[in-house]
């Protein structure tokens, strides 16, 4: 095992977010230098209006996507634990995606190599957005080496269906 | 140009024809894009023999267009236009939401809409691939319904044809509600359940074309801008400024609710028989905390986030979900109907939401329509057995389904404030048009001029080329950050202009270069491109027909309500004085360059290099 300091993670409250979105302009544009939602590393979601799912990669302990990686394009950066997509070896083949319990992972729209948060190297633009607005919605913790991370690797339309009940109470049981 | 995608589609739902169009840079830099392109695009098209064309007819062209700004200054909106079937001229109507930006990463700037379809279709657009897809099976369906058809469907053709991607995120979508399909003139465009593109009625020429929806998905970056760490820095000191206005973000415009009655006394009461309340059950804390399950909800890139979701969980009206609702809405569907109680007003937006009504048109016909009644006007078996009495907020819902479904006496307020007024002249012979309380077939939004406490003036509604549109009114003197020649580069640059509230002024021009690379100062805007841009919309709003032309001495003017005194409150018995409007009307005119009796001056039409106005308004000078 490699010794990990004070490794990040981003805690995500899907309820609070405001579907504002700034966290995919800071993204693309930290990443790709322009506003580019579907090339954002994080994207929201919104299957049912209000119901606004900011969804990233959760860096699972165990990185099934990484290991399902025939062309070893994917590694772990030690000093963050962030998946790293190496860019010429990625085969844009999709394997990773099926791989995350999530789904997480997408192509680049316009490039044939798949997209995970990269933890922006350790200082996440999409958190500093989200706590500038007071949202709140993404806040940086500490990663713990005893807590389960995979978990919270869910689809879209999982966490959507649980916040729909959440928000919206019977009528949201109907809507989904 | 920098900040265009550069494309316009066009859809001919009649022949079915898909073609792409450019503009050039010159008339981009006249008329920018959404409202003033609008205008430029309507009157090159159809200004020939405006009076002819019917809004509801397959001769009109729906526009939805976006700004250079849309996407980049923050809180992203996108204005929706046409011939007007409430005014007969042209509205620049806009709305919130992701579909601007979705459309200018798919590759365009706006959408055309010409013809009409055989059969309910909706548009699907995913960059440069383009389809009108059969609309049959969510046609009939409210706004829930649609949007959550739309998104399953759009989202299961986007893996199926493009299976490697990954999980898709939905389109955006325009949509409208059965009203809209029903062509009722106060229905909208509406996006995300509850926002909507009001003004206008736009949802009836939508449903005029069988257009039900329009979803976009668009992949690709927004369009290069021409200097990037400019806009960077322009955004930034804008959302520091807007984060620091707590309480504007925490209740919107919500806390106007109780706020505008009881402080400025400028709130519709009644029917706007008063503009005062001090009803302290209709305070924001009431809604907040009864009914809001998140208080910070917004569009793209937006700070404010100053809408608010309020659901009602328990109780009969269980099930009731809606925005906020926001003051207009408040209102509209509150006291302007005697109703003081946030749990009847939530369920009245909501049911306006889920049938693509207009909040504020169909508020301000249902409040006319019980003033009728309270009159004995309209008796209860005129009404079909209801009993419109102030305050019974399920008659309202029942009237409310009426007139979306263009059912018994829905029929006739399905045509709006002022023609159901005109209407109910004939059939009852007596004057009604008095308790209209609308400017040029548009119902007068939810901020009164008789106190002088609010932010429109005597002449606002009286004189605006959009009537009684609460967001674009006529101010002197013109280049005040009020009046609707700047409101117009909001309109036409295309965002939010909730994010400009405190903001030095000139930020909106500093970011339109930023983006673009065009300079352009306020003067240049005012003096010369909105007032080019007014003048067309004046023009268009003159030539009127085919149902109503208006003719400025008559129709510049307030409803006579305006000009009875307030009953009640700390500012009873003002009122608006004529002759001081008479005074400022004239001062108006003057300052943006009509005759006497309203008409653009040959002079100023010549001088703006609009010589074809000037020989098509000949025939009503």
């Amino acid at each position: 095992m490699v010794s990990v300091e004070k490794r990040i993670w981003i805690a995500r409250d899907y309820s609070k977010c405001s579907g504002c979105r700034r966290c995919e302009i800071a993204c693309s544009l930290f990443h790709e230098g322009r506003i580019w939602p579907e090339a954002s590393r994080i994207r929201v979601f919104m299957l049912i209006p209000g119901v606004e799912v900011p969804h990233l990669c959760v860096q699972c302990e165990d990185y099934p996507c990484v290991e399902a990686c025939s062309v070893k394009a994917l590694s772990v950066n030690q000093k963050t634990g962030a998946v790293i997509v190496d860019k010429e070896k990625c085969t844009g083949c999709g394997l990773c995606i099926n791989a995350c319990p999530g789904k997480i992972p997408h192509i680049h729209p316009t490039e044939n190599y798949a997209l995970i948060c990269d933890l922006c190297g350790g200082n996440p633009q999409c958190v500093k957005v989200c706590q500038e607005g007071g949202w709140k919605a993404l806040t940086i913790v500490e990663r713990e080496e005893d807590y389960s991370y995979k978990v919270y690797a869910r689809t879209v339309e999982e966490i959507t269906k649980d916040l729909t009940v959440k928000l919206y109470g019977e009528k949201g049981e109907e809507l989904i | 140009m920098f900040g265009y995608a550069g494309k316009i589609l066009e859809v001919n739902l009649s022949t079915g024809k898909i073609s792409v169009l450019k503009f050039e840079d010159e008339i981009l830099k006249n008329y920018i894009g959404g409202r003033g392109l609008a205008v430029k695009i309507l009157w090159d098209r159809l200004g020939k023999h405006w009076e002819k064309i019917n809004p509801l007819g397959s001769e009109n062209i729906l526009l939805f267009l976006t700004g250079p700004l849309t996407g980049f200054f923050p809180g992203a909106r996108t204005c929706v236009s046409g011939k007007s079937p409430q005014s007969n001229g042209v509205v620049g109507s806009t709305i919130a939401g992701e579909f601007g930006v979705e459309l200018k990463c798919a590759g365009y700037d706006g959408i055309i809409v010409t013809g009409e379809a055989e059969k309910p279709v909706y548009l699907f657009i995913k960059d440069e691939d383009v389809e009108i897809r059969d609309a049959s099976h969510i046609w009939g369906k409210d706004a829930k319904q649609t949007v959550t058809l739309l998104t399953k469907e759009c989202r299961e053709l986007l893996e199926k044809r493009f299976p490697r991607y990954g999980t898709w995120k939905e389109p955006s979508i325009l949509y409208i509600g059965p009203a809209g399909e029903n062509k009722v003139r106060t229905a909208v465009v509406a996006a995300k359940w509850t926002h909507a593109a009001g003004y206008g009625g736009y949802g009836a020429v939508m449903g005029a074309k069988r257009l039900k929806a329009i979803a976009v998905k668009g992949t690709r970056a927004l369009p290069e801008v021409a200097d990037m760490e400019k806009v960077k820095q322009l955004t930034e000191v804008i959302t520091k400024k807007i984060y620091k206005k707590e309480l504007w973000r925490r209740w919107g415009t919500a806390s106007s609710g109780y706020d505008v009655g009881a402080k400025t006394s400028s709130e519709p009461v009644r029917n706007w028989q008063d503009e005062w309340h001090n009803q302290k059950s209709y305070g924001v804390d009431k809604f907040e905390n009864r009914f809001w399950v998140k208080h910070y909800w917004g569009d793209f890139g937006c700070p404010t986030t100053c809408m608010k979701i309020a659901v009602i969980k328990t109780g009969k009206f269980k099930g009731a979900i809606t925005d906020n609702p926001d003051y207009e809405l408040q209102a509209y569907l509150g006291t302007n109907l005697g109703i003081f109680t946030p749990e009847e007003n939530v369920f009245l937006a909501s049911l306006i939401d889920d049938l693509g009504l207009c909040g504020i048109q169909t508020g301000n016909v249902l409040g006319f329509a019980a003033e009728l009644y309270q009159r004995k006007i309209l008796k209860k078996e005129d009404l079909d057995g209801l009993e419109l009495e102030w305050g019974n907020a399920e008659a309202f819902a029942a009237l409310t389904k009426k007139i979306a479904y263009r059912e018994g006496i829905g029929k006739i307020f399905a045509e709006g404030t002022y023609r159901a007024a005109l209407k109910i002249e004939k059939w009852k012979k007596t004057n009604v048009l008095k308790y209209a309380i609308q400017c040029k077939g548009i119902g007068i939004g939810a901020h009164g001029i008789r106190s002088g406490e609010d932010y429109p003036i005597n002449i606002s509604y009286a004189c605006s080329v959009q009537g009684g549109d609460h967001t674009s009114i006529a101010c002197l003197p013109i280049n005040d950050l009020r009046s609707e020649l700047l409101m117009v580069f909001h309109d036409s640059a295309v965002y939010c202009y909730f994010n400009t509230f405190g903001i030095p002024r000139n930020i909106k021009f500093e970011f339109y270069k930023a983006v673009t690379g065009v300079e352009l100062t306020e003067n240049d805007w005012v003096n010369v491109k909105a007032l080019r841009i007014l003048q067309l919309q004046r023009a268009m709003l003159l030539l009127g027909g085919p149902d109503k032309k208006w003719k400025p001495k008559e129709h510049d003017d307030n409803p006579p309500r305006f000009y009875e005194p307030l009953p009640s409150g700390p500012y009873k018995g003002k009122t608006v004085n004529r002759e001081n409007f008479e005074k400022d009307k004239k001062r108006y005119y003057e300052a943006v360059g009509w005759d006497e009796n309203g008409v653009p001056k040959s002079e100023t039409l010549k001088k703006l290099g609009l010589d074809d106005v000037d020989k098509v308004l000949e025939k009503i000078r």
